[in-house]
């Protein structure tokens, strides 16, 4: 492969329509769709004494009105996505409630009328007779196990799980230095800026249920409504168009919607769509995030970690849609990149009545990461050493790669790093941050951590040189922004020696490609690119062997350059792959591109039948791959930052990121992903905060009060990379789509806890907080 | 009211906002509803020249109006407008919802600043939320695109801001 296009800072082909307003996103489709709304739970936790849908069902404009007893499926729970032995007590949701309602926003009743308006109407005519019962709000207060969310869930705990390596007890007696720690994160939203919709269409005709979804995994999608409605995956496609961001929530199997909306279009015989308003976003849509550790860290004089032992509980909202997937990312990855000799990890999955939890950019990182490095700088603080050197003492050296950390990981395999250079993360980190700036209240703040990314188990791709020499390639993993189009085009386009321009890529449709797994845990580019790769890399085989037959030479001595397949530095002799995709195809009426070079007739014949035993027509192949363990990426942040004695206002003078992703396909769009990350880290660590009340609202639900930052809150990122290339996949990519969100609320807590004099242990801040500690510190 | 340099008959609907008229009965899907309460921007459009959010307004005030949406920047097949094309070249844009409101309102800017200082580009982009690019590269954008729209181009299609 040479590679001409890998690397390069590509400009990005997705853009054009997406400039000119002529992108499609789920709520562009119309086609005469009817319209809908879902009526949720206004209370946290209650019991539902009745639903009277009648005054609804008569309004004008109404088409249906369902709830779970018009529903086939309506007492049937919604599958955990991911099981685990440890999840003894997991709970997932119906489509709509009927019986007791366990956060606000559950869905209750689904009404389809001729415009969204009506609906919106309808909804308000629907009649549900709560009896509210007792609310659990808190992790603290789920541990506490005064009141249940669910009464066969004894301890409100989900789950529980231990690992433990080296002897923790032994090591923490014999360490020179013990020191005890509480770190607290709240729940935080993605808050995409397109909200979740769905639009489904029942062809009669054809039996064929086609489903337009902003989600992140179409394929399981159309796996789970297939098996569902007692059709063959034939029957049913789902295409992801464009998609206005994701960042983890908007993967699901299923949100209510999902079900509803198809399920109402085979019902009516017409259309349906659905879209999220901004307020139901905040209490329907998945949060992450809410955690609280108890730490206990043992170091010798040096500062050197000896034992680490950590016990936290995570909070997962009312149900376990997805496993535990959360915690167990947490407890493989508090350690991060230091040596660790003793580690111990608890963790208590508990149920609240708050929104599901399931994976949001970052995904039980940010608070393992904050953990780790909060612990560090008060070993620093205790020593009187710079933050930077107690970190050097302990980071993991080149040389002791792969690296086994000896816990578990989310794919059932255990956690090994694959590679990696940390000491030159965090000294290239040091060196960008340069000179500390003159004046008060000013802190500086460093932070590093790994990040486990493309998980398995695979993705696959198709590739196809049409008779134009035009390329095609196809995916099952939809993209929300990361520019799949361009990188999979350029990694295409190196294999087959053709232009980026001349390859189209389709992501997250099923009918061009059925099979996959989504796009999360920042894996598109480990296991879609390296599929892309695999795929192309055939068709190049095959367009070899096809040339060799007719130039009559050694499919070893031809190669891909420009369009075409041609003997080894001789241009003159070659053939172009549009004439070989007519020749891969023997018909007699060829037509197209190259037809006139390459027909059976004018072609050089060759013996035997035209499609020879093994051979399949086309230039095109499927090809697939699935990596053997998680790549590791890597990183370092650094950051000076003021505060505002009076005002608390925070201002962040200059911030560093030295980030290591392997190889990078396309620096443009990994510079994107850093930018946008430590962005999200930002809102994250001082301006976003989900205010959840004692009774289980969320007092903000709306964008005027949950404070998204502007430009003017986002200061310019200053980005450096190295390569450690990953040994675990052709590619040598690893992963960069959660990377800069995840050290930002330890890297701010460090900064702004030197900047104020006071110990920060808690995520988010915001002036408020900040005001708060300096009055009374805890 | 005149969308795009277009006359259209005022909508039926006194409810209807200007967003949902633009993009459910005109067919102009650029236009992005994010929020419905005025703090995303997605839906900004200019009204007479001047950045307005589609969805703070009922589609018949807009009556007697011109309205100018993503769509009447550049004509299908035309270069892009400079401030589009300055979006493309400094990644400006990742998932491309927010895009469109962006656009309006840095057309509005240039308008207003055709040599924008760093404090007004941020000033001039604080009434649109972005969550994939962190802002770094819109800002970016928005100065190269002042500097685009200083350079004549006879290529480029009518409608220009």
């Amino acid at each position: 492969m040479t590679t001409k296009w890998f690397g390069a800072r590509v400009q990005r082909v997705e853009d054009d329509r997406l400039l000119r307003g002529h992108g499609r996103f789920t709520d562009d489709i119309d086609e005469g769709a009817l319209e809908s709304c879902i009526v949720r739970s206004p209370y946290a936790h209650a019991l539902i004494r009745s639903i009277d849908v009648s005054a609804a069902r008569g309004m004008p404009g109404v088409v249906a009105v369902y709830t779970a007893a018009d529903l086939p499926f309506g007492q049937t729970d919604l599958p955990i996505l991911i099981p685990h032995p440890n999840l003894t007590h997991g709970r997932t949701q119906r489509c709509l409630a009927s019986e007791v309602v366990r956060y606000v926003g559950e869905a209750v009743a689904f009404i389809v009328a001729e415009s969204r308006s009506v609906a919106e109407d309808a909804a308000d005519m629907v009649q549900v007779d709560y009896e509210p019962l007792p609310v659990v709000i808190t992790p603290e207060a789920a541990a506490r196990a005064e009141h249940l969310v669910h009464d066969d869930v004894p301890g409100n705990v989900a789950a529980e799980m231990v690992q433990e390596v080296g002897a923790v007890e032994a090591s923490l007696a014999a360490s020179p230095h013990r020191r005890r720690h509480h770190f607290r994160f709240e729940r935080a939203a993605a808050c995409p800026i397109e909200g979740r919709a769905v639009w489904a269409r029942w062809s009669t005709s054809e039996r064929k249920l086609t489903v337009y979804d902003s989600t992140q995994s179409p394929t399981s999608i159309r796996g789970g409504l297939a098996v569902l409605f007692g059709l063959p995956e034939s029957s049913v496609e789902v295409i992801a168009p464009d998609v206005g961001g994701g960042f983890g929530p908007k993967i699901m199997l299923f949100y209510p919607d999902e079900l509803l909306v198809p399920f109402a279009a085979m019902q009516l015989g017409r259309p349906v769509k659905w879209t999220e308003d901004r307020q139901e976003h905040f209490t329907a849509v998945n949060q992450e995030r809410g955690q609280v550790h108890e730490v206990e860290v043992g170091f010798d004089e040096e500062g050197r970690l000896l034992a680490l032992d950590v016990d936290f509980i995570h909070d997962a909202g009312a149900y376990t849609p997805y496993g535990i997937i959360l915690p167990i990312i947490t407890a493989a990855q508090v350690p991060g990149p230091y040596r660790v000799p003793s580690y111990r990890v608890r963790f208590r999955d508990v149920y609240t009545n708050a929104t599901p939890t399931s994976p949001y950019r970052g995904a039980g990182r940010p608070h393992a990461c904050f953990v780790m490095e909060r612990t560090l700088d008060a070993i620093a603080a205790e020593l009187g050493l710079e933050r930077a050197e107690v970190r050097r003492r302990n980071l993991i050296q080149p040389d002791q790669f792969p690296y086994e950390v000896g816990v578990a990981w989310q794919d059932g395999n255990r956690v090994v790093y694959d590679s990696g250079d940390y000491p030159t993360l965090l000294e290239k980190a040091i060196a960008n941050l340069g000179p500390r700036p003159g004046g008060d209240h000013i802190g500086m703040g460093v932070g590093m951590y790994v990040e486990g990314t493309g998980v398995g188990p695979y993705e696959g791709a198709h590739v196809q040189v049409l008779v134009s020499g035009k390329v095609v390639a196809a995916t099952g993993i939809p993209s929300q922004g990361q520019a799949h189009a361009t990188v999979w085009a350029q990694i295409v386009a190196d294999e087959l020696g053709v232009d980026v321009a001349d390859v189209e890529v389709t992501g997250g449709d099923t009918r061009r490609f059925p099979w996959g797994v989504g796009t999360f845990a920042s894996r598109g580019a480990v296991t879609a690119g390296n599929a892309m790769a695999v795929a192309a890399g055939m068709v190049a085989e095959k367009a070899k062997h096809i040339a060799a037959d007719h130039l009559e030479v050694d499919p070893a001595d031809l190669e891909l350059v420009g369009g075409n397949v041609q003997v080894k530095g001789s241009p003159d002799r070659g053939m172009a792959l549009a004439a070989l995709a007519v020749l891969a195809n023997p018909v007699r009426y060829a037509f197209g591109g190259g037809t006139e070079a390459a027909t059976q007739f004018t072609a050089r014949p060759r013996p035997g039948p035209p499609l020879h035993e093994g051979e399949q027509p086309g230039l095109e192949a499927t090809g697939y791959y699935s990596p053997p363990g998680s790549t590791w990426a890597a990183g370092c942040h650094a950051a000076y930052v003021r505060v505002d004695p009076q005002t608390f206002r925070l201002e962040i003078l200059k911030y560093v990121v030295v980030h290591d992703c392997g190889r990078v396909i396309n620096p443009l769009v990994v510079q994107g992903q850093i930018e946008g990350g430590v962005a999200q880290g930002i809102g994250g660590a001082f301006y976003e905060r989900l205010a959840y009340d004692g009774e289980g609202q969320l007092r903000n639900a709306s964008l005027m009060e949950f404070l998204m930052p502007y430009a003017t809150e986002i200061p310019e990122i200053e980005i450096d990379h190295i390569e450690t290339p990953s040994p675990l996949n052709p590619l040598g990519v690893k992963g960069a789509g959660e990377a800069g969100v995840i050290p930002v609320g330890a890297v701010l807590a460090s900064a702004i806890e030197e900047a104020l004099g006071v110990p920060i242990t808690e995520m988010p801040l915001s002036p408020l907080k900040l005001f708060e500690l300096v009055k009374s510190p805890s | 009211m005149k969308v795009n340099g277009v006359a259209h008959p005022a909508p039926v609907d006194p409810r209807r906002l200007l967003s949902d008229h633009l993009r459910h009965d005109l067919g102009l899907t650029g236009t992005h509803v994010g929020c419905e309460h005025g703090v995303c921007g997605c839906c900004t459009v200019l009204l007479d020249g001047a950045p307005v959010r589609s969805c703070l307004m009922l589609a018949v005030q807009a009556e007697g109006h011109e309205v100018t949406t993503i769509e009447g920047l550049a004509a299908n097949g035309a270069p892009l407008h400079p401030v589009q094309q300055a979006f493309h070249e400094c990644h400006g844009l990742q998932c491309g919802f927010c895009t469109p409101g962006f656009v309006m309102s840095v057309v509005g800017l240039l308008g207003q600043h055709p040599d924008p200082t760093p404090e007004q580009v941020d000033e001039g982009i604080a009434g649109n939320l972005c969550r994939c690019t962190g802002y770094a590269s819109i800002r970016r954008s928005v100065h190269r695109a002042a500097e685009l729209s200083k350079v004549p181009s006879p290529l480029r299609g009518e409608g220009q801001g």
